[in-house]
């Protein structure tokens, strides 16, 4: 199961409102490489999992990536707040609000809605790895496109911990990687293989 | 200590702790982390105490510490600005 703990994960308290930077930084709420995207795909791919380690490795960052979520959506309410017609307009804003108002909706930052298809959970635990080294690179390289769409710090502090956070996860999914590599070589060589699951 | 800085102290433990159980994840030997990583949960163990006894509780359904009243509504929630401390200066 999972508990909430009423904090963040990296405090966002953001002064001044941008909606037009919302617009584009929901995209990694709902977007391609997005954080919810994220969470889904190692939650899921964690049935697959068949050494100890990647399991809690998949299992551990799939819950981090909740809290990312709650950070981004955090970002994109902040920077929308107390907004009257005339700066939603001028913001370009006014694309999103005649769907969702001001709420926080998953959606990429051209407006397409959250989909499964961002991602796969092929049971196969090589494949899902691979996969995931990929995403941990995509969702960099997203950080640092955002990154330079702003120079308020209050929204740079956060980003730049999500893409530093990016960078420790490819490693992790790294390493794990290299155990399943030494799991599925083992199994090759051995027919009974049954205590292997033990073996660090 | 105030809010803040309680909150603070937690937040850099917890995010301490988030990272070293990462690292074990995939070190499950490393004596240096094991030890690191306890230290690390009971500080933020001990300010988790006081926090909920200050400022209301931290959990859903987890308890650090005996309270008469149903708080765990008060506002603010922590997507909300003022529930949020400053960073500043800090990098």
């Amino acid at each position: 199961m999972w508990i909430y703990e009423k904090k963040q994960e990296f405090p966002v308290k953001i002064k001044k409102q941008d909606p037009a930077l919302a617009k584009l930084i929901i995209t990694q709420y709902g977007g391609p490489d997005g954080e919810l995207g994220a969470s889904l795909r190692y939650l899921s791919q964690r049935y697959a999992a068949v050494t100890p380690q990647s399991k809690a490795i998949l299992n551990d960052i799939g819950t981090e990536e909740l809290a990312h979520l709650e950070m981004i959506g955090s970002i994109c309410h902040q920077l929308s707040r107390d907004l009257d017609p005339a700066e939603i307009k001028a913001a370009g804003f006014d694309s999103y609000y005649v769907d969702h108002g001001t709420g926080v909706y998953p959606a990429s930052a051209a407006g397409v809605p959250f989909t499964a298809a961002y991602f796969q959970s092929k049971g196969d635990p090589l494949t899902d790895l691979y996969e995931n080294l990929a995403a941990e690179q995509k969702a960099r390289s997203t950080y640092e496109y955002l990154m330079r769409m702003t120079d308020d710090p209050d929204v740079l502090e956060p980003l730049r911990f999500l893409r530093e956070r990016e960078i420790v996860h490819f490693q992790r999914f790294g390493e794990a990687l290299e155990g399943v590599r030494e799991y599925l070589d083992h199994k090759r060589q051995f027919t009974v293989n049954k205590d292997m699951k033990k073996t660090k | 200590m105030d809010r803040d800085s309680i909150l603070k102290r937690l937040t850099v433990l917890d995010f301490l702790a988030v990272d070293l159980q990462l690292y074990l994840d995939s070190h499950p030997d490393c004596t240096d982390t094991i030890k690191k990583y306890n230290e690390v949960v009971s500080e933020a163990d001990g300010l988790r105490e006081q926090y909920e006894n200050l400022f209301g509780p931290l959990f859903s359904y987890r308890s650090y510490s005996k309270r008469d009243e149903f708080n765990w509504t008060d506002d603010p929630w922590p997507w909300e600005n003022s529930f949020n401390f400053e960073i500043g200066g800090e990098s």
